[in-house]
């Protein structure tokens, strides 16, 4: 065994107080072989895997059992024998490729680093970098993070794990910062090497479309304990806990909700005709963006439903989404929302009409002043607007916590006592207190647990149902896209490049893009199991 | 764009029956700080320097003019908490009665260094652009030349007083808050909940006041408490070197100045004033700390 985890207890110091985080956990992880540990935000999966390295933060305590790499007892091990197993024995990937990397130096460099601690040549990095599948490794050694995109940093990351040639790799959420087809061939990319080397692989994940993809064996965990274990048909075929059984259905199946193939769509509310966008290359700030400005795009928003823009990122999807909202200007093109001209408006004259459209932010721990209380946070446009008074304010407030299913004991809360799943509730509230016409998500979930993505969604949908809105919704997931949208435009480089109902896209898409979006899905093994 | 992480360790949410918001979050800040007795202590011990400004009576029942020769020089006891002076005068009355110059210019200068620091920093940060870089190269020329000197020459130039030392320090300590200030906009400016009330329709001047101003402040804040510790020192030293209050009047910096000459023989004529101003400032910078790490 690589990993003999027994009776595994850690948890964090706060106020004096330990507060537990994994509880009596069992874990085994054999040579060369796959292991996921699925769970939602707090379920004790990211501790887990520190604990096995020695990674804890400061404040974090093992507090019983015993954690045994590769015959070494690391509960309690001094940073001398850490560090004698990180590395060579243990390589990790961390979580954000974005962060993961020192800005300063090279990418070479970083990975010279790993290969001289283990005593070995510098010629090593060109083949850790071909490895982990980057393309031109001589080139890339010598250039800068900044200068990489997400998808080529994850790979150097890879790089630098493989670099110790280590025993067992431990990737947490591996690919949750990526885009789905980058995703898709880096999680390929990594099962194929790890096969290959006879590496065992440690896979933490929130998704278990992702896990059940690529793992021998899945271990469930909820609030810091281990509820289920098994490999994976198994698990997808005959769960025996509830909560696997939630995680299962919560994975998104590709199957469009809705199908408005033959009806006749209804009247635009927001109609953009051949918008175009050009950013001042000059601009240092916006230059690394000027090349994928919008090239003629035009989309339509049918009243009282939905129509998603998806895309990788920077395909300009969220590009549309803010000239639509008028916070961006457009070159060329015009945008009519509800009958009205935005493009040229100044701000004081598209003022009024940000009565009819509403915005809802991807990240839900930045869009809340953390300083307002929740109160303050939903009736600040009707404050803006100067709509009714402090009694009738907090009148709809409650009235807007009710339909966003949060209890009313939340108003004078502030945003950093929320879950994210609520907080972006929150946000919901506040879009819909103006009581508009359509609202721009530009996405909403993408942040969030599957489980709570799901409650979202099923919320968004519900609120449509019942008060006739409309959405533009931002997406790059489709599973999402397939969950709430009537309509599709499918973006790339700019460009729209294909446009329909949800039905007609993902069942019969015209387009090799669509197709390769699709085929990337996560969520293959789940859904030939159910 | 990419995602955002999806698993930040985040805490988790608060049970709904349990109290949040404010007054809640106020209250456990505040048991927070009651458990760190050196905090207190410091607190305790400015909250006594600042009320003995304002009502030295309360700490002692002598007069810092009447002299005693017959009791001149005399070493700290318990008659005497501080000893006497030369000319007998008791000098624990004579350091609270010199501390209301002071204290008050203190509060004016950093009044003034806030208000002016504020505005600066928030309108370069905000308005960016030409304006930004006018403003800051000002308060680059400002920061060129040394506090001190900046504020003796403006003591030169006004006299002395309250008010024209208060603005003597005042001037020299602004830059830092106009930098600090600008730092703190400039992040708040770009946050999502900034665009979020943009979206709602809230005008720029409610934007600023509502959502930059009060979530810049934090850092302001701790940077005013360790600021109060450097204009006491500064308005110390303009009187330690000649341009303070004329005699008879008791001054921080003139009672150390004044004890230099007998340190052999009367060491505590110059040690307790300035050990008590050091104390002062040591505790400011000790309460400037432990707000920094509560606001982290």
């Amino acid at each position: 065994m690589i990993v003999d985890i027994k009776g595994l207890d850690v948890g964090y110091l706060r106020h004096r107080r330990v507060q537990p985080a994994v509880a009596g956990l069992d874990l085994t992880v054999a040579p060369a072989e796959v292991v996921a540990i699925v769970g939602e935000s707090g379920s004790g999966k990211t501790t887990t895997a520190n604990a096995i390295i020695g990674l804890l933060p400061a404040n974090g305590r093992i507090t019983a059992g015993s954690a045994v790499v590769d015959g070494i007892e690391t509960a309690g091990a001094n940073e001398r024998t850490l560090r004698r197993l990180r590395g060579s024995v243990v390589g990790l990937i961390p979580q954000d490729p974005m962060v993961g990397l020192n800005p300063t130096k090279r990418v070479g460099a970083q990975i010279a680093e790993a290969v001289r601690l283990r005593g070995g040549s510098p010629d090593e990095v060109f083949e850790h970098l071909a490895e982990a599948g980057v393309p031109d490794p001589e080139l890339r050694a010598r250039q800068y993070p900044h200068e990489l995109s997400g998808g080529l940093r994850q790979r150097v990351l890879i790089a630098i794990a493989l670099a110790g040639k280590p025993k067992l790799i431990i990737a947490d959420e591996p690919t949750s910062a990526l885009d789905v087809t980058v995703q898709k061939r880096i999680l390929d990319h990594l099962g194929g090497l790890v096969r290959e080397q006879g590496i065992s692989l440690l896979i933490i994940t929130h998704d278990l479309a992702v896990a059940a993809d690529r793992a021998d064996r899945i271990v469930v965990m909820q609030n810091g304990r281990k509820i289920e274990e098994g490999d994976p048909a198994t698990i997808l075929g005959t769960p025996r806990e509830t909560y696997t059984r939630r995680l299962i259905a919560a994975v998104p199946r590709l199957a469009p909700r809705f199908d408005v193939r033959d009806q006749k769509p209804p009247e635009p509310i927001l109609t953009l005709t051949d918008v175009s966008k050009t950013f001042a290359v000059s601009d240092l700030r916006r230059g690394a963006r000027g090349f994928n400005a919008l090239d003629k795009v035009s989309v339509t928003v049918p009243r009282g439903q939905t129509h998603a823009l998806v895309g990788e990122s920077g395909c300009g999807k969220t590009t549309t989404l803010r000239i639509a909202l008028g916070l961006e200007t457009a070159t060329s093109g015009s945008v009519k929302l509800d009958g009205d001209e935005i493009v040229g408006r100044s701000w004081n004259r598209l003022r009024p009409l940000r009565r009819k459209a509403q915005l809802v932010h991807q990240d839900p721990f930045a869009t809340l002043d953390p300083k307002f209380t929740i109160a303050q946070s939903i009736t600040e446009p009707l404050v803006s607007f100067r709509i009714g008074n402090r009694r009738t304010r907090l009148e709809r407030a409650r009235e807007l916590l009710d339909q966003v299913a949060l209890p009313a004991s939340y108003l004078d809360r502030l945003p950093s006592e929320l879950s994210g799943g609520q907080r972006q509730r929150v946000a919901i509230a506040r879009a819909l207190a103006l009581r508009p016409d359509l609202i721009m998500l530009d996405e909403p979930v993408s942040a969030l647990d599957v489980l709570v993505q799901e409650q979202i969604l099923q919320l968004l949908a519900d609120l449509q149902a019942a008060l006739g809105l409309s959405y533009l919704f931002v997406s790059h997931d489709l599973g999402v896209v397939a969950e709430l949208a009537h309509t599709v435009s499918v973006m790339s480089h700019g460009r729209v490049v294909e446009q329909g109902p949800v039905a007609e896209v993902f069942t019969d898409p015209k387009s090799a893009y669509t197709r390769e979006l699709i085929d990337a899905i996560p969520g293959r093994r789940v859904a030939d199991a159910v | 764009m990419s995602t955002a992480v999806a698993d930040v360790v985040v805490e988790d949410a608060l049970p709904a029956d349990e109290p949040g918001g404010r007054r809640a979050n106020l209250a456990a800040n505040l048991v927070q700080l009651a458990r760190k007795p050196v905090f207190l202590l410091a607190g305790l011990y400015v909250l006594f320097v600042v009320v003995s400004a304002f009502r030295p009576k309360l700490f002692t029942a002598q007069d810092p003019y009447e002299t005693h020769p017959e009791a001149a020089a005399q070493a700290p006891g318990v008659h005497h908490l501080f000893g006497t002076d030369i000319y007998g005068r008791d000098l624990w009355t004579r350091v609270l009665y010199g501390s209301p110059l002071t204290i008050k210019a203190t509060l004016i200068a950093l009044a003034i260094a806030l208000v002016a620091g504020l505005g600066l920093g928030i309108v370069a940060g905000f308005f960016g652009g030409i304006v930004d870089a006018v403003l800051m190269r000002g308060i680059d020329v400002l920061l060129a030349i040394p506090g001190l000197l900046l504020a003796l020459s403006i003591v030169t130039a006004l006299g002395y007083g309250t008010v024209p030392v208060a603005v003597a320090v005042g001037v020299a300590i602004v830059p830092g808050f106009a930098r600090t200030t600008r730092a703190e906009v400039l992040r708040v400016k770009t946050l999502p909940y900034v665009e979020a009330a943009r979206a709602g329709g809230a005008s720029w001047g409610r934007v600023l006041l509502r959502h930059i101003l009060p979530n810049s402040w934090g850092p302001v804040a701790v940077l005013a408490v360790l600021d109060a510790g450097v204009a006491i020192i500064a308005i110390a030293s303009l009187s330690f070197l000649g341009f303070g209050a004329a005699p008879p009047a008791a001054e921080w910096g003139t009672l150390i100045a004044d004890g230099r000459n007998y340190l052999v023989t009367a060491w505590w004529l110059s040690l307790l004033p300035g050990l008590f101003v050091a104390l002062l400032v040591l505790g400011l910078n000790h309460i400037s700390k432990t707000l920094q790490e509560l606001t982290r």
